[in-house]
């Protein structure tokens, strides 16, 4: 088995979508995941996942230099950022890829799937 | 015996797919597979000449190249010692001509052609791995550096290993999907070989297109119910026996102007064969409709007895099930023949093909042909803007010059 992460990219327009979404739509995505998540579970696939929060809410750390430095907002600009993930044991990547399609319908987003490493 | 190292090249390129295909399987590792492989080529060169050719070379080389494999994993597990229990991996699958063995050649092509492969590394891998092509022939083939292929190869096999891609064949329920992949790696290559579309290579490249027919058999082998592979195969054979009729004096000829009698009578009785199989099975897909196309105008003796409302059926049903504006680009060539120019330039320009050189040449002469010689004029530069093929180029060229008129 191989664990692989399967995370879910949210970029500008995303966001603006997701903004726009009525309570209708966030209950039939919360639902949808929730199912989806379920199933991780009953077949033994599961191994953690989560939904994180807005970028904005994100700090960096460096300490590679003498001093500790924090700052606030993300490690780089970029137009796409994670908004969550799954981790998820499977036999194979295809496999992996069958999850994610399942995924992918239930958050209604784009899924990109990453093995991780074996040791 | 007179073994030349030619002779055991051919048959190494021959046996590459199986020999790698089943030491895939037995090592789990591509390239542990593919190295042990490339061993074997290295002693049979060494041997052959002094011993002659083994009675059956793709199970000697399957031997030969699984024992080297074996040793590789000794060397290299005596480094690891906590691995040493695992070091004793035995398989005593014979090799067979038929059964277990041809499944391993399928899966590895499956495996070549994953969907979570680049598409330039599918084509690359299945010409490496199925073909046996070394990376310097494939580098040449897609005219990138040596360099650049072999990093191609490398990434995609890191990523077959790290990613996990299963070696094996899809399900029933994905097989349709992914067979598709693997036929549009094959047609691929069969295309860039039928028009080179580059200026520095020669304007008909047989190479590909000899390669490409050979996946093409080595499918039809493994999958002999899949009307597509057929219809592949078929299309392919069709296409490749006008292939000496195709150009003259560095120039193209088109299909009307081809010398039928120079086309290649045994592959075009092969094409039909499987063309009345694909009918006879009645599972039609896009392959096999183009391979009718195909047989419509290899039956026709000359272009006058070309079944012109047959083919523009066979365009309709093919754009009934896989909608495309260059199908609709093809039908209109025939219904030119049937209903005229006229008619035919008004289904073309509205196909929003404008970057495709196809497009401008079926202009071109669809308005020559109405005397618009301007207009022709125009579209032949058009076309010439988009084709880098020397001989089509050559074409376009004494076409255009010829027009008269304004």
């Amino acid at each position: 088995m191989t664990q692989y992460f399967l995370s879910v990219h949210h970029d500008e327009a995303g966001q603006a979508e997701m903004e726009a979404m009525t309570e209708d739509d966030m209950q039939r995505m919360f639902t949808q995941v929730g199912a989806f998540n379920d199933k991780l579970q009953a077949e033994g696939a599961w191994v953690f996942a989560g939904g994180l929060q807005p970028i904005e809410q994100s700090t960096c750390v460096d300490a590679t230099g003498e001093k500790p430095v924090v700052t606030d907002g993300p490690f780089a600009e970029s137009k796409e950022y994670l908004g969550g993930f799954w981790i998820i044991e499977a036999a194979d990547l295809d496999a992996a890829l069958q999850w994610a399609t399942e995924g992918s319908a239930a958050c209604e987003g784009k899924v990109e799937v990453r093995p991780f490493q074996s040791e | 015996m007179d073994v030349t190292r030619t002779a055991v090249e051919r048959i190494f390129r021959d046996e590459h797919g199986r020999v790698v295909a089943a030491l895939a399987r037995r090592f789990g590792d591509l390239d542990v597979a593919e190295d042990a492989t490339s061993e074997a080529l290295l002693v049979a060169l060494e041997k052959w000449p002094v011993d002659g050719v083994p009675p059956n070379p793709g199970a000697w080389l399957t031997t030969t190249a699984g024992n080297k494999a074996i040793d590789r994993i000794r060397r290299e597990r005596q480094r690891d010692v906590k691995h040493q229990a695992a070091l004793m991996i035995s398989d005593d699958t014979p090799h067979e001509a038929t059964g277990l063995v041809e499944d391993d050649r399928l899966r590895l092509v499956f495996t070549c052609c994953h969907p979570a492969l680049a598409p330039e590394a599918r084509v690359a891998l299945t010409l490496r791995l199925l073909g046996g092509l070394t990376v310097a022939e494939i580098a040449a083939a897609f005219l990138v550096p040596e360099t650049t292929m072999a990093q191609r190869i490398t990434r995609a096999k890191a990523k077959i290993k790290g990613a996990h891609i299963p070696f094996r064949v899809p399900a029933a329920a994905d097989l349709a999907e992914r067979l598709a992949g693997v036929l549009a790696v094959v047609y691929l290559v069969f295309n860039e070989g039928y028009l080179s579309s580059s200026a520095d290579a020669e304007p008909l490249r047989e190479e590909l297109t000899d390669e490409a027919i050979r996946l093409g058999r080595i499918l039809r082998t493994l999958l002999p119910d899949e009307p597509e592979v057929a219809g592949l195969l078929a299309l392919m054979l069709l296409t490749d026996a006008r292939r000496t009729t195709r150009v003259a004096g560095g120039e193209l000829v088109p299909l009307p102007e081809q010398d039928r009698g120079g086309w290649d009578r045994a592959l075009i009785g092969e094409g039909h064969a499987l063309v009345r199989e694909c009918l006879a099975r009645n599972r039609p897909g896009q392959y096999q409709l183009l391979a009718a196309v195909n047989a419509v105008h290899t039956d026709a003796l000359t272009v006058a007895d070309t079944d012109w409302s047959q083919i523009v059926t066979l365009y309709t049903h093919l754009g009934s099930i896989a909608p495309s504006p260059f199908v609709e680009l093809n039908r209109a060539v025939a219904v030119a023949e049937l209903d005229g120019p006229e008619v035919a330039l008004a289904l073309v320009d509205r196909l929003p093909l404008t970057s495709y050189h196809a497009f401008h040449v079926t202009r071109a002469d669809l308005l020559r042909r109405l005397g618009r010689s301007a207009e022709a004029r125009e579209a032949y530069d058009a076309a010439l803007a988009a084709t880098e093929n020397s001989a089509e180029r050559a074409y376009l060229t004494r076409r255009r010059d010829q027009l008269s008129g304004p």
